[in-house]
């Protein structure tokens, strides 16, 4: 399967993985095949609180910038510093490249997320993927 | 999907098409044309692989949205004289020059490539997005000579084959000796066993290469497509989308219609000035160019290079250094083989020199560039 188990999806293409006290934050390997070559991560501060739903970040492609958003509510507790210097490892392994790390505020939130085989699915019906 | 109403034109397909599908080329809607912005990184391509391998061996390109208009006749190079700004009563029969159509105000109706065919036929290579624009205005503008004006655009699959191993890699297919056909000229001779095929030494990659215009069925297209990609395996051929066409012509500051040039921008503001023959007694914009030679440009096309992390993006604000709107970007993206994120924008003059301090408000944030030199890119002279 093309999108791990372990974790939720947004329509945003992001995923979130709950994995004992810590929560990940990164980009679907979707994403960055749509992105193609990436060039510039930018991640917010850790401290910093994230809502679900909205912005936390933004990459950028060769060609094109596009927004992150954050798949739940929360305060950032750790970025990925490596993106910094190497970005094109979201490409390489977007399920991998964690992007960020958050305390989640309201847990209950991920139950509206999708699984990963109904992100598959709507990867599917969205491009003809 | 939604449903095609009566006013969206359909989407025009190149004859090679299919052959970019199948080769899983990720596809968009480019004025009108659906085209390949990349192939796929299963296959050494994406942007980045795609400007790099034009730039240290060879690429290829499918250019058949690109639109040809050929004038003939005893009075054609009156014509073209008319309705362009370069001199074209310079070019030797088998010569081609960069030009410029120009409305009455100075202004670009788009930029061209002129090339002389015959003693009396000419060839202007035009952009896609302004194929019937441009025929409607040429052949407006030139009734009163005794030329005929023919849109040849959908006649021809016009493939662009660019970087310093294109000339191997077409000989390898052509018994036209392409070592006698200098920058900017034109020769024919059989491709691919097609014979009298149109070659010339041009591109839009700020790289040697050549563009062959060759029947446009697609059966003929795909045959010559795939040939030049297996002449080229061994010189690392790679097949390049609109995306690598587009940092690759960045990096050499060639302008594109609709960004730095367009019915708004004159040709002194594009800086253009030595495609722009003013010694030539009469052409189309230029009563209007003399008079605003001596009123002088309030903006103008400089290079700009980010200092601070950030990429400019056409469209974005250029600031001076106290925050003040002062122009804005025509083209910006990260540029794959110089490693910098560069620019082009629009400044007033005070703000042109090189080194200039200014700012890019990028998501409303002034992110510091300076002014450079361009070209940002120039390709190596040969020894």
């Amino acid at each position: 399967m093309a999108y791990p188990s372990d974790r939720k999806y947004t329509k945003q293409h992001e995923w979130i993985q709950v994995g004992g006290s810590s929560v990940t934050v990164g980009i679907t390997d979707h994403a960055q095949e749509e992105l193609g070559d990436i060039v510039f991560v930018e991640l917010p501060k850790v401290g910093a609180e994230v809502t679900a739903g909205k912005t936390f970040g933004s990459v950028e492609s060769v060609k094109a910038v596009s927004d992150l958003y954050a798949p739940a509510s929360g305060k950032v507790t750790e970025i990925n510093e490596e993106l910094a210097t190497s970005p094109e490892k979201v490409n390489k392994d977007a399920h991998g490249s964690w992007m960020m790390k958050i305390e989640l505020k309201n847990p209950g939130e991920l139950d509206g997320l999708l699984s990963s085989a109904d992100y598959e699915k709507f990867v599917a019906e969205e491009g003809g993927h | 999907m939604s449903a095609v109403d009566a006013t969206t034109p359909a989407v025009r397909k190149t004859a090679l098409n299919s052959v970019h599908r199948q080769m899983g080329a990720k596809m968009v809607d480019f004025n009108g044309w659906d085209m390949p912005v990349e192939y796929p990184a299963s296959i050494g391509c994406g942007i980045v692989n795609e400007h790099m391998a034009v730039r240290r061996a060879v690429g290829i390109f499918d250019v058949s949205h690109m639109g040809d208009i050929r004038l003939a006749g005893p009075q054609a190079l009156a014509a073209v004289q008319h309705i362009s700004m370069n001199d074209a009563s310079r070019l030797a029969v088998g010569q081609a020059q960069y030009s410029g159509l120009l409305y009455p105000q100075g202004t670009f109706v788009d930029d061209v490539i002129v090339h002389r065919l015959g003693e009396d036929e000419y060839l202007l290579v035009i952009n896609a997005g302004t194929r019937e624009k441009d025929f409607n205005w040429v052949r407006e503008n030139t009734r009163q000579f005794d030329c005929a004006v023919e849109n040849l655009s959908d006649d021809f699959t016009q493939i662009a084959i660019q970087g310093p191993k294109g000339v191997d890699v077409l000989q390898k297919l052509t018994d036209a000796d392409l070592s006698a056909v200098k920058f900017y000229w034109v020769t024919r001779g059989t491709v691919c066993g097609l014979k009298h095929i149109l070659i010339a030494r041009t591109g839009y990659t700020a790289e040697d290469g050549f563009e062959i215009y060759v029947p446009a069925d697609e059966a003929t297209s795909a045959r010559v497509w795939n040939e030049i990609l297996y002449a080229g395996r061994d010189f690392g051929v790679v097949p390049c989308g609109l995306g690598a066409r587009n940092t690759l012509r960045l990096e050499g500051k060639l302008p594109l219609y609709g960004h730095e040039i367009s019915d708004t921008i004159n040709v002194w503001e594009a800086g253009l000035d030595r495609f722009c023959k003013m010694e030539k007694p009469e052409f189309i914009g230029r009563a209007a160019l003399a008079m605003a030679k001596v009123e002088g440009v309030k903006r103008t096309l400089v290079g700009l290079e980010m200092t601070e992390r950030g990429i400019a993006r056409d469209g974005y604000k250029v600031l001076d250094d106290g925050g003040h709107e002062i122009g804005y970007v025509t083209s910006g993206s990260p540029a794959p083989f110089l490693k910098k994120n560069i620019a082009l924008a629009y400044v007033p003059p005070e703000f042109a020199a090189v080194e200039t301090a200014v700012k890019v408000e990028i998501r409303g944030q002034g992110v510091a560039a300076k002014v450079v030199s361009t070209p940002f890119y120039k390709r190596p002279k040969k020894a």
